[in-house]
Order: C-alpha cells, then structure tokens, then sequence
C-alpha cells in the first residue's frame, strides 16, 4: 500500500500569500477554541484518545477499494470523525492527520496548511455536522438515520470542502472560477459517493459492533446551536456563493475583480516601501541574468566546499 | 523423506524474496508440496515462515517460481490462486471486517460473483463445517477468540480453496479453545500448511515437517524424524 | 513502506542545525517566494540556487529532492486553464496539429506558479528528510503552538506506523479472499457499492481497533503518573550562533522578496 496524494490537498505556490495567511487565521481560531472544548469534555484522555484515532484516519485513508479502471474509492473521514466523536474532537483528529501530511509527507503544502486545514477539518467537520444533525432530528432518531445521515454527510463534506478549495484558488488567481468551479465540484460530487458508501459501511460495522458510541449521553456537549449555525453559515456561503461564482456572465472577469481587489492591496502595502531597484540595473532581463550568474556561483561554490570536506573526511 | 506422493499440488522452485530495505527474507527456496499431505512449516521468528505464506497466493511476488495446481502464480492468474490457497491468518480481528459472521463468510463468494443461492449453501456449509452454525446473525466483533478463529477459517472455505494455510493457527488461544481448534482441524480433510511454534501441534496431525532458518530450508522429514533430532531443533531455535 | 523514508540520516550541517532553526527558516523561505509577484523571474532564480544550495549542504542532493518533489506536479493541472483565460497578446502556438492560443500573461502566471510550488516543495522536503520527528516537535513547541496539540500529533505518530501495519494485514486479509471461480463464467469482483461497503467495515474494524488501543494507552499512561498534562521538557534557548543563522536567513528572504516587489511589478 502507498501513500496516495490525494487531489484534495492544495499545495504551496497555488494560494496567494494574502489567502494562505486569512485562512491560517481563521484556522488557528477555530483550533483554539477546539482545543480548549474537547479538553473540557474529554480531560485527560483527550491526548490519547485523539491522537490513537487521528492514526486510525490517516491508516484509514490508506484503505480504497476499485471502481474501474484502475480508479480508486478512498476515504477523507471527515463525516465519520465528526459523528463518532463530535465536531470538536473531529475537528482536532482532521487537522493532525492534515498536519502530519503536510509537514512529513509534502501532501498538501506548508504555507497552505492553514487553508488545507480549513477546508478538511473545519469546513469539512461543521457541513457534515449540520447535514448529520438534521437528519438525526428530522428521523427522531431512528437508527436508520445514522447510516443514512452519515452518507449524506459524508457526500456534503467532501462537495463542499472542494468547493471552498475551488473558491481558494479562484480568488488567488490560479484557476478560473467558471472552471475550477464546476470541475472541482463536479469530481468531488463523485469522489463523495465513495466517501458516503465507505462511511456508511464503517457505522454499520461500528453500529453493530459497539451501539454504545451512538447514544446521545456519548456525543459531545458542544454540538450546540452555535455550531449547527456556523455549519450552516459556511455551508450556505459556500454552495450559493460558488456557483454564483462560476455561473457569473463572466467568471474570468469575477476572478479579474477579485484579482484587482487583491492587487490594489498589495500596492497599497508596498507603497509604504520606498522605491528600489538594484544599482544600476533596472531591466528585468539584465537582472535575470545576473540571478542566474550569482545563483550559479552560489551553487557551484557550496557544492565545491561539501565536496572537498567529504573528501577530506575519506581521508581521514 | 516421505514417500513422494504422484500429485504435487504446490511447487515452489528457487523462490527469492528481498524487502525494499534490502532485506533478504527468502533465498533460493525450493520446496513441492503434494495433495492430501498436512505440512508443519516450522523455524525461529523471523526466519521467514510468513514471507512464505504470503507468497503462495501472491500477495507478495517474489523472483523464481510458483505453481499451484500447475497453474504459475502471475498478475494475471492471481484471482484464480486466490480461491484454490485459503490464506488463514494469525489474528482473526485483520479477517473479520463484517458487522455480521454470514457477511463475513459471504464475503468470498460474492467477490466470485456467484449466484444468491450458492453463496447461501457455501457460507452455510463453511459455517457448519466449523461448527458455528446458527452464529449467522452475531456481530464478529464479539466472539470470543477461539470463535472468532473458526469463523476466520470458515470466511476462507467457502471459498472452496484445495489447500488450506494457516500461520500460527494456535497461538493466544486458552488450552481448551485449543485443543478444540486442533480437533477441527483433523477433521477438515485439505492438503494444509501450518506454520507454527507449536511443536505439539506439529506432532498431533502433520505428517511431514519442513524446517526454515534465515530464509532457506534446512531439515524436511517426518515428524519423528525431526522432532526427535534435539541437535536440530536447538541449532535453529525450536528447543 | 515507503512512509518510512521520510528521514534520511546524513552527516551534514543542515541535519545537525537546531530544528527550531530549519523550521522558522523553511516557514519564511516558504512564505516570501509565494508573496513575490509573478514573473520576477531573478528573483525566483535566486530563491532556486539557495534551496540547491541547502539540498547540497545537507548531502541528500538535489536529485532527491527533484524524485520527491515530482508528488505535487499533478496539481498543476488546475493552474494549466490560466493559458487560454487570461488577456492578450496571445500566441500560437501548435500542438498535435492544433493551432493553440497562448496568453502571454497567463503563461506568465502558470510558470509563476508552477515555479513557486516547485521551490516551495523542496523546502518543505528537505525539512523533513533532514529534521527527526522529536526535534521537529521541540521546533513546534517553541513556535507556540499549543503543548496539548503537539502531544497529540507525537502520539499520532507514536502509534501511526502501528496501525498502518493494521490496515495492511486487514488490506492482506481482503486481497487473499478476492479470488475467481476456477469454473463457470462469474466475473469476479461483486458490485461497486458492495467493495465500497466492504472497505468501510475493514476502516471501522481499524476505527475500533485504535479506540481500544487508545483505552490501552491511557491506562498506561495513569499507571505511569499522568495527570492530564502533556509531560513538557524544558527546552535549551537559542544560542548566538543559532540566532545570528535565522537573522541572516530572514533578512536574505526579505531581501530577495522586496527587490521582487519593487523590481518586478
């Protein structure tokens, strides 16, 4: 079994620094307050509670079973995290497996963790909570409605956090909105059936395996009304607002705009910095060429040194 | 050795097996293994035994070659292996992955593609050959361990494998789910392959024993023959 | 597994800095190439020859990290529309017969950004080979980072490599089972909402597995005198050498960042 990269995770160099820096923001916010919820209902099992099932996600990703092909059905967990643990704790689990995938497996970049993030763990954890919690409710708590609440929420997770994905590298001016749009919903509008089918397969098991982890004196207390509406919120933006988005008579000139916005900040930051250039030289392709020559130097000269101290250490 | 039975049902011919980190797990193996026998494979942790195992319904590919029912094991023949090598592994919990035992047991012959009523008669078959019927319904999951071990080797019968493989069949059983599990196994009438520590075991119901160290076979004899050679068994971890 | 190769020992100066170093440094090396604008090419050149220069101080060598970096090359698909979107001087370009219309400025943007993700990576991967993952953890400690979120990623790793092997047995276990009648004409292999639902019980056998594990633990963890809190070492502040290392490297990147802002745009 390999590590598979999953098309999910942005890496670095596709969001502006301006989004990837927001996003972070938000993120570490959503966190604190995660953090600071789980340690109030779990105490001191919190650590190995979370990390042993973070693992369990993060090996239960690995798992994919054959569509055609030679296409493969994986799991994100985001939904089965979330009703099996609760939104916080979810929200916790989602993000270390985000972070160890990121930080030691370049699966998602650095600088885009935040966003990554934001769209498994956050945006991911509240939709499938809301969709989940209704159904719940809606069924009077049937158990029928776990395994049909879970893959439905299961599907809206994954739909909605490549939405926001979509949206991400739309205002930073990497992807067309009338196309990363539709294309990214599209897939994940697919990819989210195998998501719900893998999920509900899972609760069953774990529905006649261990009843007790459904109970409602199980479920974590903080999936109270604040959480339901900011898993509405985020929700509701994110499906009216891509494809008003996309279905814009013209998307290009929409990202154009948000492109604009964007620069027109960037200039105002770096207004503040006087003008410079290097002595002298103020032609981009003189100056290309000077980077080259000294990146070339700079290379060549570190390469020189590290091979002439192995070999002084062979000699010794 | 024992006498050479006319129809060899395995044949493993200079079997070469390396792990990515360079590793050499199995070196030139050569071993014939002929239909209706029971073969203890036995050799100190480590010496390769699973690796073995792993080979013989190609989960892992190793270099040389392997014949089962003289069909060579390649990707393209995999499937067929598959259902003619029932693979029982040491814990049953990495079987078991059903929330019923009927699923569980169905699980082969669905993936055969067989008809509904097959599958019924199979699983039904499988369950009472290791007498479990009426255990449909139960949740795997909470079964004791000497269950959910007879389960395990039902989810691979109904598959109606040829031969039968079983590593460390007996090991984290209580002596009585034990000595239970070996009646169960006199009566299933397959060609087996038992890798084990179980020295007992080996004495009770094989009739050949093949000894592995370091990846390569060292002894293979009856049972008499090895188990009474203490030089042997010391010299390779066993006593 | 491949998931083991992450760390490359060497004996090289990039593996013996401090890892807080290496983690303040990669963050800032990462975070100034992607504020550069697109198309100042000098500058990214220059961010180029210093990650090179890294990946040849820390004798992994640039050829590894070029095999690894491969990993996030499928993404660029979605930057590739930026070609045909964005405005004028377009140029033809053939292909395949075709006659293509290139945007300049797009080209420009696509590169920026294939570019900047490529450099980026090696970054990240060089961090990562050359750094142990306890000193990676001190490296997050010290950057705030709350202590309780750094004892669940350490224990997520801790039993990570544990449960992998789980999912491989369950994974082992399956495959075995996945056979085709030696007769008759079934083809083998079920429907696809059937594998779906089968792979969801193998990933809630593991979901349960490491629940009880997890029971396991934290009963080992009190027998050992746990009381809630994560166990914190103290941590040896900076020395000069050290300091001096990430100041000199900060002001490189924002020197190389504010002459691509002003140069550039």
């Amino acid at each position: 079994m390999l590590f598979s990269p999953n098309q999910m995770h942005i890496p670095d160099g596709f969001l502006s620094g301006i989004v990837s820096i927001v996003l972070w923001l938000v993120s570490i916010a959503v966190l604190a307050i995660a953090l600071r919820k789980t340690n109030k209902t779990l105490g001191d099992r919190e650590i190995p509670l979370m990390g042993v099932l973070a693992a369990a996600i993060f090996a239960g990703q690995m798992l994919n079973f054959s569509i055609t092909g030679g296409t493969s059905g994986h799991l994100l967990g985001a939904a089965l995290a979330t009703i099996l643990l609760g939104p916080w704790s979810a929200v916790l689990v989602l993000t270390s497996v985000v972070a160890i995938q990121a930080l030691i497996f370049q699966d998602g970049g650095l600088l885009a963790l935040g966003a990554n993030i934001f769209n498994m763990a956050i945006v991911g954890v509240f939709s499938a909570n809301l969709v989940y919690t209704l159904i719940r409710k809606v069924s009077m708590g049937k158990s029928w409605s776990i395994l049909v609440g879970g893959f439905v929420a299961a599907w809206t997770s994954i739909f909605i956090a490549s939405l926001a994905a979509a949206l991400e590298l739309s205002i930073s001016g990497t992807s067309p909105a009338n196309l990363s749009i539709p294309a990214m919903g599209g897939i994940h509008a697919l990819i989210g059936i195998g998501e719900g089918l893998i999920t509900t397969g899972a609760l069953a098991f774990i529905y006649a395996s261990r009843r007790d982890l459904f109970t409602p004196e199980k479920a974590e207390a903080g999936t109270g009304k604040l959480v339901l509406i900011a898993g509405g919120i985020l929700t509701l933006i994110l499906a009216i607002l891509s494809p008003l988005a996309s279905s814009h008579p013209d998307g290009l000139e929409w990202v154009a705009e948000q492109q604009g916005f964007i620069e027109k900040a960037q200039e105002a930051v770096y207004n503040l910095i006087p003008d410079y250039t290097f002595p002298g030289i103020d032609n981009p392709t003189l100056s290309t060429i000077i980077a080259g020559v000294i990146g070339a130097i700079l290379v060549f000269g570190v390469a020189f040194t590290v091979a002439k101290l192995q070999k002084k250490q062979a000699a010794n | 050795m024992p006498e050479p039975l006319p129809n060899p049902i395995i044949e493993i011919q200079n079997l070469r097996f390396q792990y990515p980190d360079g590793k050499v797990a199995l070196e030139e193996l050569t071993l014939t293994i002929f239909t209706g026998e029971k073969v203890a494979l036995v050799g100190p942790n480590g010496a390769g035994k699973s690796t073995l195992i792993l080979h013989l319904n190609g989960i892992f590919q190793g270099k040389g070659s392997i014949r089962v029912k003289g069909v060579d094991i390649t990707s393209k023949t995999l499937e067929k292996v598959r259902s003619m090598v029932g693979l029982v592994f040491q814990n049953p919990d990495d079987q078991l992955f059903s929330p019923t035992v009927y699923e569980d047991v169905a699980y082969g012959p669905v993936y055969m593609g067989l008809p509904k009523a097959e599958v019924h008669a199979r699983v039904t078959a499988a369950l009472n050959a290791v007498h479990m019927q009426g255990f449909e319904q139960n949740v795997p999951f909470h079964l004791s361990g000497g269950e959910k071990k007879r389960v395990a080797i039902a989810t691979v019968l109904s598959m109606q494998p040829e031969i039968l493989v079983f590593d460390e069949p007996t090991a984290g059983l209580d002596p009585r789910s034990r000595r239970e599990f070996i009646e169960l196994l006199e009566e299933l009438p397959q060609t087996m392959l038992i890798a084990t520590h179980d020295l007992d075991l080996v004495q009770r119901m094989t009739n050949r024993v093949v000894v592995i160290d370091r990846g390569k076979i060292v002894a293979d004899g009856s049972p008499e023959q090895i188990l009474g050679d203490h030089a042997l068994l010391l010299a390779h971890g066993l006593a | 597994m491949r998931t083991h190769d992450f760390y490359e020992p060497r004996v090289s100066v990039v593996h013996q800095s401090d890892a807080r170093v290496k983690v303040i440094l990669t963050l800032a090396f990462i975070l100034a190439i992607n504020l550069l604008p697109p198309g100042t090419w000098a500058n990214y050149l220059l961010f180029l020859s210093l990650i090179f220069s890294a990946e040849i101080l820390s004798r992994l060598g640039i050829g590894y990290h070029l095999k690894r970096s491969l990993l996030a090359l499928p993404f660029v698909l979605a930057a590739l529309p930026l070609l045909f979107t964005l405005p004028s001087p377009y140029h033809s370009i053939p292909i395949f017969g075709v006659n293509l219309q290139i945007s300049q400025p797009g080209l420009e943007r696509f590169l920026s950004i294939a570019v900047r993700s490529w450099i980026s990576i090696q970054a990240a991967i060089l961090l990562a080979a050359s750094t142990r993952f306890p000193d990676l953890m001190i490296a997050l400690r010290m950057l705030k980072i709350p202590p309780i979120f750094v004892a669940i990623i350490s224990l997520m790793w801790r039993y990570l490599f544990v449960i992998i092997e789980e999912a491989t047995r369950l994974e082992r276990a399956r495959s075995s089972r996945s056979g085709a009648a030696p007769y008759g004409s079934a083809r083998p292999g079920g429907r696809v909402w059937w594998r779906a639902k089968v792979t969801g019980g193998m990933v809630g056998n593991l979901f349960l597995r490491s629940l009880e594990r997890s029971d396991r633990i934290y009963a080992a963890m009190l027998s050992r005198g746990y009381n809630g809190n994560p166990p914190t070492a103290t941590i040896a502040p900076l020395n000069r050498q050290e300091t001096l290392t990430i100041v000199l490297g900060l002001l490189t990147f924002l020197f190389l960042l504010f002459t691509g802002l002003t140069l550039g745009v």
